[in-house]
């Protein structure tokens, strides 16, 4: 099949699993954060709430679109057109899993593998800045404008420690392509430990890997940093500033400036997951670790079906076993051999990247926020020289034991 | 294909640059100059300079202008005053002369290596990638890198010394 | 749609992003000229420099070596350099004049 109409085809799957999966992580999210703070969060829509998104959507689509009198028409409505448009160009270099064959096409589960992927996602988050820049300016009041400047001040001043942190690891992999970096974690050493970044030995004498630790944290912190949640979140919380950059902004235009953190924040997990969390690797070798998925899905599965039978609420009757009968279903699917080598690594990537999302929405409910001098002072005197620090100790023992 | 993508993207370099010249507003004029940047960037693409491209986006479109567009909204600028005289013959000849010296200079700069010689395709490039700049710049540049970080320590500097509080 | 001329068939010839970058530096020119708000004067020298960044790319291409991308990348250093102090300039000249028009900062004037 020719090239143009293969890409077109992934091009089309992966955006919708995108959108979707950009909805469902604010059901997440809501549910999450209500759970920690022990209640129930959305459950009335479908069962436990899972339709919540859709009906979401449709009332940010049917609320009335105001644009006010008094704003710069073209930035105002340009600004949520950037953020979105950068957001959604990460997603386009981010590696699923290894090369697989489906109906006898050979292809990558990747959109396009650029030799540059990473810097692609850094320029993208540059570029972004922009979005929120321009929703503050074209606002044309005070509190957004200090909202915007602040936000892309804060922004600027993470990127340079993220973007340290992020070649750490690229000075061990010797690749700047996403793909090529996940290749190069592959292998267990003793036997069982698996090579990924955090753990990475390779053909040195000692885990240099131990040192992307640190590596692993900044970038953790920058992340939070760059996407503008808390405890970074000063520029558009709702209680300091009027919420801040968007406060004009009503219906689809605000649903499009929290698309674009959301997707922010996915493309910043995935970053992570790929450069110290091995991708798609799964933790110990290959022929016992197939039996993972499979195993927690089942295990799922027969726990909703236990729960089915011995129901408390009267909607837990019908809801439960069917989720236990679709997580059986998944079960089997990872077992079966066409779509092994499709789903296996796809479930490691996803839970890893599933893993660092709870731990974003995790800290959204349990930290207090920064106040901005804080917050920048924090950027420059701390996070920088560090950043600096660790990148000079990771290349010293690259250049003495690699 | 490589035509096209360069006649796109020329044309809207020089767009951008045109309307960066002309706008009043200071806002519009850097919204444009990244507009320039951001088809420029391609272009360095289309040369197979994949590294300067990214560079181009992350360190002039993403850095450098937002600097321009954060002290551009701090001080408030705002439209430029319309000129106090303006004569009918500047601006009736004006416009068309530009057009006709730019296409002039364009032309004479085109006609003067011949063509036969070097054709742009992106498969043809031979050195650009990031491996091939890191290699040059910490090899045969080693002696520039080091004075250029030096030159922004510099910078940075001045630029701290010039903006702080004057000390009572 | 009529087919390409033969000498366009097989690429782009390199004399067309030189004298692109020809005619964005003359752009660059006429803006630095004409322009009267400080901030856009200094954003017509970032269009010159941008400009001399793609001839030295275009150069670079045409001898197959990768140092044009290496002066093109300390070009970039130093207009960051320059972009950081030349702004801090300009924020002084603001604090001590309140004016960005650069008719109105002639006190030195005869």
């Amino acid at each position: 099949m020719n090239f143009f109409l293969l890409s077109l085809l992934k091009l089309g799957l992966v955006a919708f699993v995108f959108l979707t999966a950009l909805a469902y992580l604010q059901w997440i999210e809501r549910k999450v954060i209500a759970h920690v703070q022990v209640r129930v969060g959305p459950n009335r829509v479908g069962p436990h709430g899972l339709l919540q998104p859709l009906v979401d959507t449709v009332k940010l689509l049917t609320k009335e679109d105001l644009v006010p009198s008094h704003v710069n028409k073209f930035y105002y409505l340009g600004a949520p057109i950037i953020a979105v448009s950068m957001a959604l160009i990460g997603i386009a270099v981010i590696p699923f899993g290894p090369k697989i064959e489906v109906f006898g096409i050979e292809t990558y589960m990747q959109l396009t593998d650029l030799n540059i992927g990473v810097l692609v996602i850094l320029a993208a988050s540059g570029i972004g800045v922009y979005g929120v820049a321009l929703a503050g300016w074209s606002s044309n009041n005070k509190y957004a404008l200090l909202g915007g400047l602040r936000a892309s001040a804060q922004m600027i001043s993470y990127e340079l420690p993220l973007a340290l942190a992020v070649a750490a690891p690229l000075l061990i992999y010797n690749t700047l392509s996403l793909r090529q970096a996940v290749e190069a974690q592959q292998g267990y050493w003793l036997g069982f430990i698996p090579n990924w970044g955090i753990f990475y030995k390779g053909a040195s004498a000692f885990p240099i890997g131990i040192f992307l630790f640190i590596a692993f944290v900044l970038f953790l912190i920058c992340a939070f940093a760059e996407t503008n949640r808390i405890p970074f979140d000063l520029p558009e919380a709702e209680n300091e500033l009027v919420a801040g950059f968007h406060v004009e902004y009503s219906s689809m235009k605000f649903a499009a400036f929290f698309m674009a953190e959301y997707a922010n924040m996915v493309n910043i997990c995935a970053l992570g997951t790929h450069l110290f969390l091995g991708g798609w690797l799964p933790p110990f070798p290959a022929p016992y670790s197939d039996f993972v998925p499979p195993a927690i899905f089942a295990l799922g599965g027969v726990m909703c079906l236990y729960h089915g039978l011995n129901y408390i609420r009267a909607r837990d009757k019908y809801t439960l076993p069917v989720f236990g009968v679709i997580f059986l279903g998944i079960a089997a699917l990872h077992l079966a051999p066409p779509l092994k080598p499709i789903l296996i690594p796809l479930f490691w990537f996803l839970s890893k990247t599933g893993f660092l999302l709870f731990a974003y929405i995790w800290v959204r409910a349990t930290l207090p926020r920064f106040r901005y001098d804080q917050l920048m002072h924090f950027a420059w005197g701390w996070m920088f020289p560090v950043s600096v620090g660790n990148l000079f100790v990771i290349g010293a023992l690259v250049a003495a034991f690699l | 294909m490589d035509v096209i993508l360069f006649a796109i993207f020329a044309f809207l370099s020089v767009a951008c640059a045109v309307i960066m010249i002309a706008q009043k507003h200071p806002v519009s004029s850097a919204l444009s100059l990244i507009g320039v940047m951001g088809s420029l960037a391609i272009l360095y693409l289309l040369l197979g300079a994949t590294f300067i491209a990214a560079a181009q986006l992350i360190v002039y479109a993403g850095a450098i202008m937002v600097l321009f567009l954060i002290v551009i909204m701090l001080l408030n600028a705002g439209e430029e005053p319309k000129p106090s005289h303006q004569s009918l013959i500047a601006r009736l000849l004006g416009a068309p002369l530009i057009v006709v010296f730019l296409g002039a200079l364009g032309f004479i700069i085109y006609i003067s290596i011949p063509t036969e010689e070097t054709k742009v395709t992106f498969a043809a490039a031979k050195a650009g990638s990031a491996e091939d700049v890191g290699m040059a710049l910490f090899t045969r540049y080693l002696l520039p890198f080091e004075i250029t970080s030096v030159l922004v320590l510099i910078a940075i500097l001045g630029a701290v010394v010039l903006a702080r509080k004057e000390m009572e | 749609m009529p087919p390409l001329p033969q000498e366009l068939i097989n690429g782009v010839p390199i004399n067309a992003y030189l004298g692109l970058s020809a005619v964005l530096f003359t752009l660059g020119v006429a803006g630095f000229l004409f322009r009267k708000n400080l901030i856009t004067v200094f954003m017509c020298i970032e269009l010159m420099l941008n400009a001399v960044n793609l001839s030295f790319v275009a150069f670079s291409y045409k001898h197959g070596k990768v140092d044009g991308h290496l002066f093109t990348f300390f070009v970039m250093v130093v207009a960051a350099a320059e972009a950081a102090v030349g702004l801090a300039i300009i924020l002084t000249v603001f604090k001590n004049r309140q004016t960005l028009l650069v008719d109105e900062v002639d006190s030195l004037k005869l």
